[in-house]
């Protein structure tokens, strides 16, 4: 029988599934090139305070990960490159890329002399713009490489100039410029995982109209030791102590409105975000405000929530969030049906449970690869084509590690299949 | 090694930090460097070079880098095939030691001296070249089984696909449609199990064994000898996909839900069923079906049932409540449910369900009776708070599902540890590892499907799929003599010096993966391509006798004993930390990159897992007059997170044992302490060591000293 394809496949996106496909890839005998846009691995989940329903670091997975990356020879990393076109040809995929001016060479060790000569701040895109870093920055302590970044649209440049003599390595080449390049590969894994549902359009939520309102993924970042509040759960407006602490459900899923789909996670993210509130504060109260409870395989964890007396599930839709005037507390409203009795529960703190979206607006997506009403494209129907993770569906980790997996067999496959 | 050389970089604060000519000199006078040099950026290109062009023109077969932490610019500081060694003094010094310079130096002494030990003792692994065959056994003809199968023969992989029934197709060759498994997902699509069943018998080099089982498996990934029930002849298989699916849970249980009182209470199997053959009809009568009511979670998420959530069942009945508008449009339907689960992008298909007019009512069953033809449930309503009673034609009980392989064999494995994969208490063979799903605990065999964790067939399909894969890489990786996932790609292996064993099995039952059979004596019979090189029969042997080519008992006690204690009278403590370097050492490396204060006292190695962690050692240590050792690692219990499932644990348990011993020996047992630590909290991990560090200064010195 005829072997593994031996040829280079190429795996765009650097978040958790693509790091998979790439690693599962290379362990079993094929070369590849993981190509990732933002400078360093990690994609969403470096983003994450803990993983439901362990409760565990995803900088666990992620060191596994990178080790064995290190490990492996035939696993090239690209990270600061976009990919600008994807087309077919006669034996593969001829892929054209970007690669963005870091202007951080690898002779840079990490080792943080720029930062103290840096005289400009960025809002840092990793605590979801909660605060900020100079515009010479390590993206985020397990980065890979562990090396840093220049922020280009911050940077003044040359004018200013003064982190190249402060680089005790001559790592700074502030002249460097974007470079075009073209990669050809048997196979295409596309891994360009999500975003968080833009929650500037859940005004009637709170979103931006009342400070302590926020979204599961700032969420993440407030819980975070290397966060903007250093792991503690403080309110936006004044800094207090988040005790009372409101989860909304489905802000934006399962919205014709919004998002016509479930998110699929955001009930196990606030199950996990409302365990790591009771941890934090003994004297604290939660409430969820669900519409269904979509624990997944996870009942074991969902009971464990519910049997905390200070942790209360509301069946109901939320229709009105108001911020009483000077206190900074805030009022939720909620019904479960539109003639049915309502609720109201008083926050510190109200955390939406916003949705995914799929991240393949930003990339060329070839021709014949289709999408779905909400963006997600839409399976492997081009052969030698395959789409993993929250590129193809909403999905936990767990899942979208299993595709990456699944979609490595088909990659490395000798026979052409319709 | 031989020939070992000493490279010191003074970079990065290193040369600001300590005297590099004294660590230089240490490393030859003390650690046996035959050449020692220091560079103010070795990593870069003229840094390399100086290393290159030493080790060219003293013929050194080992390098000692002297510089920032292991984990990083390992691909930078490759040199050959010349043995690697890392002392971590940006990380462990120059970052974090806020000492005086007396004080700094020693520290940097000792990870030189411990580095260059380590250097000396280790060897070139001799690699494994085992033949393998590529052909992989797959049990279960299911969708997971199906898929699996079909996918491995398509990257050019023979199969041999057992199946214990006559005709494939598994569960889903039981059903009339699917649950929608492609945009829009908005209605039932038409069940191609059977085109995916023709695929794999028109498949190049897949062996088809129906109404078969296993009689037994014994071997090791790349060489398993399976024996199939009833035949005398054993066929090899490099790896190994268990996909035998799952059965629904035993409806007699559930008297309480009405089955057995009324025919026209039935399981979703049943209306599947009655749907292929085309008899939507009440089975009291054969007449319409004018209401019905389905009630959900039918022993699911019930802890006197099933204690988990069976996933599929919701899917199914929106899909059935379609079967029976189909054979009458007039027909009333109820849902009583906990909640409804179609997560992701079968909102849609759940939306059909409720534009037809479907009633959702999130409730409890409280009664079911029978009434004439009809059924009266009555129900608590959650959302109205009321009691409600119904009268309808049909009652289906959306059942759960119980894996198949609970309570029955299916692999018959000869190994010491167990014929079948461990499973946790649901009974699925599942990996607990949220990052890495297809982990098992016995190399070389991967579950898939509902085997697995109960799954929708889209995603049995597509676990089947990553099983296979993972199977063909643990072949291809065994064939290369590497070791898989998580140290994937070591080449080392554990040895064992066999005429010292004394019989006492420590090592075959505490290996978390099954690795060592025995023999009649008692003897382990290594298979090392089984073996994760945990280390933990390295640990868990009294008379040393394990040992890998770059890690062994003797390697480790040599960096120890070359820590050098001052006399109890010059008030230097000495704190040895021996942590997990899978979890440990990055959350070092990232407290330092903080540039958090660690104390002085200190000294680090990093271990495969703490439960390679040998007694010895701590022996060693108190004995030398170390005054106290912290052994970190990994969570254990339910949610545990080692990487190699029960080291941190098994450590954890050796320690306690070790406290009696520290009672007789007049050691308080203050002094050895085990700290399970979590990754996430790098930046309190100094506190913990620090800590620690105060409360063995509190106890004063260890009489061993001096």
């Amino acid at each position: 029988m005829a072997g593994l394809d031996p040829r280079r496949v190429v795996v765009v996106g650097g978040g958790i599934s693509g790091i998979t496909s790439a690693i599962e890839i290379a362990e079993t005998g094929t070369e590849v090139t993981l190509v990732e846009r933002s400078p360093s691995l990690g994609g969403r989940v470096a983003g994450m305070f803990r993983y439901f329903p362990k409760l565990c670091p995803p900088y666990c997975g992620l060191e596994i990960q990178y080790r064995r990356i290190k490990a492996n020879p035939r696993i090239s990393v690209m990270t600061d490159t976009e990919v600008t076109a994807a087309d077919k040809c006669a034996d593969g995929w001829k892929l054209s890329l970007r690669r963005n001016a870091r202007k951080v060479t690898d002779r840079c060790t990490a080792c943080d002399e720029c930062t103290a000569a840096c005289p400009v701040e960025r809002r840092n895109p990793h605590n979801q713009a909660l605060d900020a870093t100079k515009a010479i920055f390590l993206p985020h302590r397990l980065a890979f490489p562990l090396r840093y970044a220049i922020d280009a649209q911050a940077c003044p440049g040359a004018s200013c100039g003064k982190c190249v003599p402060a680089c005790p390595f001559g790592a700074i080449d502030l002249s460097m410029q974007p470079q075009d390049l073209e990669l050809t590969a048997s196979k295409v894994i596309w891994a360009t995982g999500w975003k968080p549902y833009d929650a500037a359009r859940l005004a009637h939520l709170g979103f931006q109209r009342v400070p302590n309102v926020i979204t599961n993924v700032m969420f993440e970042r407030l819980a975070a030791l290397d966060g903007p509040t250093g792991g503690k759960l403080l309110r936006p407006s004044d800094g207090k102590e988040a005790k009372r602490v409101v989860f909304v459900q489905c802000a934006g899923s399962r919205d014709d409105e919004h998002l016509p789909y479930c998110s699929a996670v955001c009930c196990q993210a606030s199950l996990k975000q409302a365990s790591f509130v009771r941890e934090t504060y003994p004297d604290s109260r939660v409430e969820i405000f669900y519409t269904d409870r979509r624990a997944g395989d996870n009942e074991d964890f969902l009971r464990k929530v519910q049997s905390d007396p200070n942790i209360v599930f509301t069946k109901g839709k939320v229709g009105q969030v108001t911020e009483e005037p000077g206190s900074g507390d805030i009022t939720v409203v909620a019904q479960d049906t539109p003639t049915g009795p309502s609720r109201t529960a008083i926050a510190d703190l109200v955390v939406l449970a916003t949705g995914i979206v799929p991240e393949t607006s930003l990339a060329a997506i070839p021709s014949g690869i289709t999408r779905d009403a909400y963006g997600f494209l839409t399976g492997s129907h081009t052969e030698g084509f395959e789409v993993v993770g929250c590129a193809s569906r909403p999905s936990d980790v767990t899942r979208s590690v299993q595709d990456a997996t699944g979609a490595g067999i088909r990659a490395q496959r000798s026979l052409a299949v319709r | 090694m031989e020939k070992v050389g000493f490279f010191l970089c003074t970079g990065c604060g290193i040369g600001e930090s300590v005297d590099d000519a004294g660590l230089l000199k240490t490393a030859c006078k003390e650690g046996k460097a035959q050449v020692a040099r220091s560079h103010a950026r070795l990593c870069a290109p003229e840094g390399l070079t100086l290393v290159r062009d030493e080790m060219a023109a003293a013929g050194l077969d080992a390098v000692v880098i002297a510089a920032c932490s292991e984990r990083e610019l390992s691909g930078v500081f490759r040199f050959g095939d010349a043995h690697v060694e890392r002392a971590s003094l940006r990380e462990q010094v120059a970052w974090v030691c806020k000492a005086e310079a007396e004080d700094r130096q020693m520290l940097a002494e000792d990870y030189t001296r411990m580095a260059c030990v380590r250097a000396a003792k280790s060897a070139r692994p001799t690699r494994l070249t085992p033949a393998v065959s590529r052909r992989l056994l797959v049990v279960g003809g299911g969708a997971a089984g199906l898929s699996a199968a079909l996918e491995a023969s398509r990257a050019g992989y023979e199969v041999v696909l057992v199946d214990k029934d006559k005709t494939l197709g598994g569960w889903m060759a039981t059903c009339k449609l699917q649950v929608p498994r492609k945009a829009p997902f908005a209605a039932a699509e038409d069940n191609d199990i059977l085109e995916l069943v023709g695929a794999v018998k028109d498949a190049p080099g897949i062996q088809i064994k129906s109404s078969c089982a296993i009689g037994s498996i014994s071997g090791a990934p790349g060489a398993f000898q399976v024996t199939l029930q009833g035949e005398a002849e054993p066929f090899t298989v490099g790896a190994i996909v268990v996909a035998v699916g799952a059965t629904p849970y035993d409806v007699t249980k559930l008297g309480h839900l009405g089955y057995g009182t009324h025919p026209n209470v039935i399981t979703q199997s049943e209306l599947e069923a009655l749907a292929k053959q085309g008899q939507v009809a009440r089975p009291s009568d054969g007449k319409p079906i004018q209401s019905a009511l389905f009630v959900q979670c039918a022993g699911s998420r019930d802890e006197a049932h099933l204690g988990y959530c069976s996933t599929t069942c919701c899917p199914e009945t929106i899909k059935q409540l379609a079967y029976l508008k189909a054979a009458n449009g007039a027909v009333r339907c109820h849902v009583v449910h906990k909640d409804m689960r179609l997560p992701g992008l079968l909102e849609a298909f759940y939306r059909s369900a409720q534009a037809d007019g479907t009633e959702f009512v999130q409730g409890e069953i409280k009664a079911v009776s029978s009434a004439g033809q009809g059924v009266r449930v009555e129900l608590h309503d959650a959302q109205s708070g009321e009691q409600r009673q119904l009268e309808v034609d049909l009652v289906v009980l959306a059942t759960g599902m119980v894996p198949s392989a609970k309570d029955t064999s299916v692999l018959n494995l000869t190994y010491r540890l167990g014929k079948e994969l461990p499973t946790r208490d649901s009974g699925f063979a599942s990996s607990h590892f949220i990052c890495f799903p297809y982990e098992t605990q016995r190399t070389g065999i991967y579950a898939a499907g509902a085997v697995h964790r109960p799954m929708l067939t889209a995603d049995a399909m597509a676990d089947g799929a990553g099983a296979a894969h993972k199977a063909i890489q643990c072949v291809e990786m065994t064939a290369r003599g590497e070791a898989v996932h998580p140290r994937a790609g070591d080449l080392t292996y554990p040895e064992f010096s066999l005429q010292r064993c004394t019989q006492c099995k420590r090592c075959t039952e505490e290996c978390p993966f099954g690795t060592l059979d025995e023999d009649e004596k008692g003897t382990p019979k290594p298979n090392p391509e089984r073996c994760r090189r945990c280390g933990v029969c390295l640990g868990a042997c009294p008379e040393r006798i394990v040992s890998f080519a770059n890690y062994s008992v003797d390697m480790v006690g040599s960096m120890i004993k070359s820590i050098s204690v001052p006399d109890e009278f010059e008030e230097k403590p000495r704190v040895l930390c021996l942590v997990c370097e899978n979890d440990v050492l990055p959350a070092i490396d990232m407290a330092a990159s903080l540039r958090k204060p660690l104390s002085p006292w200190v000294r680090v190695v990093a271990l495969r897992c703490l439960g390679s962690t040998n007694l010895q050692w701590l022996n060693d240590s108190m004995i030398k007059g170390i005054d106290g050792v912290m052994l970190i690692g990994c969570r254990h219990g339910d949610d545990y997170q080692c990487h190699f499932v029960k080291g941190s644990e098994l450590c954890n348990v050796r320690m306690e044992k070790i406290q009696e011993t520290l009672t007789r020996l007049m050691l308080e047992p203050e002094r050895i302490r085990v700290e399970q630590f979590a990754l996430g909290d790098y930046g309190k991990l100094f506190d913990v060591v620090n800590g620690f560090v105060e409360r063995v200064v509190a106890l004063g010195p260890n009489p061993n000293k001096g």
